[in-house]
């Protein structure tokens, strides 16, 4: 395992910068998010960021293709251009959790070449936590938050930084650091997370029954109740992935992108003869019967939400996964 | 498929014909003035004007033909609309095919099969209607059961009436909702003539048609003795990507983009009834 000090902080990113471009999560305008690294950029102090990493992978809103129109003729173009190398330090386990979940929708075949490129072009640095806020709850979903996982696993002690490789591209991208002092990373103090107050949260309910048993479940009705559709939960949410198609006209050519969508907006699904989710019921019911049951059966089991907690903090009304997955088991709400 | 599976292709409307007042078919090639991709019957393709807007429709022709795709398309939203605005020589683009297609090589051989129709239902069954009829040694009888408003409204009315009716090994059970002058068919609503018609319960049954012809027609079959394995049905839902990945045409845990849009109905007792 490799020590930088975790005083020169500043010149790993420098050197990481000067390899390609690196994202590490910093404060803009006030809100932490991961932004590209420009000399004395500092991490933000907050635990995690207020969108969740998936933004590097899959942006809010990008090009598809243009469309150039004469008369009655179509001429299609691809005017993407080539995705270089980058760099993302500071991912938590719960992020780096959420892109192998992302990965099994994007990377399925046909694959998205969008999601791919930018994914084949990352190396991911993450960095084990070691105080946890009261919202998290990913070691109920079986993640560890002391082994993040990704190319690089990273973790702070005392006055240093360890790094260590997990696959050949975090080698790759180790060799071409300045040379490092080796050393074995000292015990980190797990305990704090056995004092988390959502550590219990059963997700393991949900594979012990059909489908029908949880859709039919009688406390969707009450959940759903207070739910504004606002889409909060979706757009901070790491591994919510739905996304719309729109062209927009730019005067010259037709542009055609897409950008993230919620299942909870009431046109999600609306059809020229009408929505087969006419109410709130409906598109919420759809959300987490999708994280808690769909995208497990499709995916050997696995549940479709990494623990990061940011629905719990963002929702207005505190309505969030872990309500519905207590209320679901129980039966009642 | 286009390695950039959401990039479409360019494609030619060469024919439209008008079926009824709001169903149109549109003939379609590629560039080079060929069928522009193979496909199975039942499958789907998504249909583009960029800058209206693009969707998802049935591909009606059937894959025996060589030339050309078919669509037959009811005027009912922008894109529809747009589509039954314009003239032949326009060029849309196109990408498919998608979805899994109809058993027709494999649990539909060597059957006696029943196709039941309403409205603009037809337009995905005439695809394995006429993939039967290329290869009519296959299959066992044909009968098809197919209902419309009134007489205008049915598809394809002049193929049916011509080709269809005058096939050995085939029957056509016509109908309409309300009696109409000129009209010495049946009268009546699909599930109800399907009850009376009794088929034997041996047979395969395929239908398509809006969700509550759909459920009373099941309901009726039931009645008769059939099971849900012998009944297959395709489905239509709000699609974006029509690749599993935009999230928005589930049924339950299944995609219809991709894991249908054809199913056989007991597959359909263990997913939401949310369709």
């Amino acid at each position: 395992m490799k020590i930088w000090k975790l005083d020169r902080l500043q010149d790993l990113f420098a050197a990481l910068a000067g390899e390609r471009t690196l994202y590490i999560p910093a404060d803009v305008a006030g809100q932490a998010k991961f932004t590209p690294w420009e000399p004395g950029m500092e991490m933000t102090k907050a635990l995690n960021t207020n969108r969740s990493a998936k933004d590097l992978f899959f942006p809010q809103v990008e090009d598809l293709a243009a469309f150039k129109i004469t008369g009655r003729q179509i001429q299609v173009e691809d005017n993407r251009e080539d995705v270089e190398d980058f760099v993302i330090f500071g991912v938590r386990a719960c992020d780096a959790r959420s892109f192998s979940i992302l990965d099994k929708v994007f990377l399925e075949e046909p694959a998205d070449t969008y999601y791919k490129n930018r994914r084949d072009h990352a190396t991911v640095m993450t960095l084990a936590c070691s105080r946890p806020e009261a919202t998290c709850f990913c070691t109920a979903l079986g993640i560890d938050p002391q082994a993040p996982g990704g190319d690089v696993s990273c973790w702070v002690e005392g006055e240093n930084l360890y790094l260590q490789a997990n696959t050949q591209k975090g080698e790759a991208l180790l060799e071409k650091l300045p040379a490092m002092e080796e050393g074995e990373k000292p015990q980190g103090d797990a305990s704090v997370f056995d004092r988390l107050p959502l550590k219990d949260v059963d997700f393991s309910v949900f594979s012990e029954k059909a489908l029908l048993h949880w859709f039919n479940s009688p406390v969707w009705e009450e959940l759903s109740r207070s739910c504004l559709g606002c889409g909060s939960c979706t757009f901070v949410c790491p591994t919510c992935q739905c996304y719309d198609v729109k062209d927009f006209d730019t005067g010259t050519k037709v542009k055609r992108f897409r950008c993230w969508d919620s299942c909870m907006y009431s046109d999600f699904t609306m059809m020229a003869h009408g929505t087969n989710r006419p109410t709130q019921k409906e598109r919420f019911r759809q959300r987490f019967m999708h994280k808690l049951v769909y995208y497990p059966n499709n995916h050997d089991g696995e549940i479709g939400c990494v623990g990061c907690g940011r629905c719990l903090r963002k929702c207005p009304i505190s309505m969030n996964i872990v309500k519905v997955a207590k209320a679901l088991k129980e039966g009642s709400v | 498929m286009n390695k950039e599976p959401l990039i479409p292709m360019v494609a030619v409307v060469t024919d439209i014909r008008t079926d009824t007042p709001d169903v149109k078919t549109f003939r379609v090639v590629g560039l080079d003035g060929k069928k522009p991709f193979e496909h199975i019957p039942g499958q789907c393709a998504m249909l583009s004007m960029p800058g209206v807007g693009e969707a998802l429709f049935s591909i009606t022709s059937s894959p025996t033909n060589e030339d050309y795709l078919e669509f037959s398309i009811k005027k009912c939203g922008c894109v529809t609309s747009w589509l039954h605005a314009i003239e032949p020589g326009q060029q849309i683009t196109l990408r498919g095919p998608y979805g899994n297609g109809f058993p027709v090589d494999t649990d539909f051989a060597g059957k006696d099969l029943v196709f039941i129709a309403g409205g603009i239902g037809l337009a995905p069954l005439r695809s394995v209607i006429n993939y039967v009829r290329h290869y009519r040694a296959r299959y066992g009888a044909v009968d098809i059961v197919y209902g419309a408003r009134s007489k205008e409204d049915l598809v394809d009315y002049e193929e049916i009436l011509e080709e269809w009716c005058r096939e050995e090994g085939i029957t056509v059970h016509l109908t309409i909702d309300n009696p109409q002058p000129e009209w010495d068919g049946h009268v009546g609503f699909v599930p109800n003539y399907v009850k009376e018609l009794s088929f034997d319960t041996g047979k395969t049954v395929v239908m398509c048609g809006p969700p509550v012809m759909i459920k009373f027609t099941l309901a009726g079959l039931e009645e008769l003795g059939f099971q849900r394995e012998q009944i297959y049905t395709t489905f239509e839902l709000k699609m974006k990507c029509a690749l599993g990945k935009c999230g928005r045409c589930n049924i339950g845990d299944k995609y219809v983009c991709k894991d249908g849009p054809v199913f056989r109905l007991d597959q359909m007792a263990v997913l939401p009834d949310e369709y």
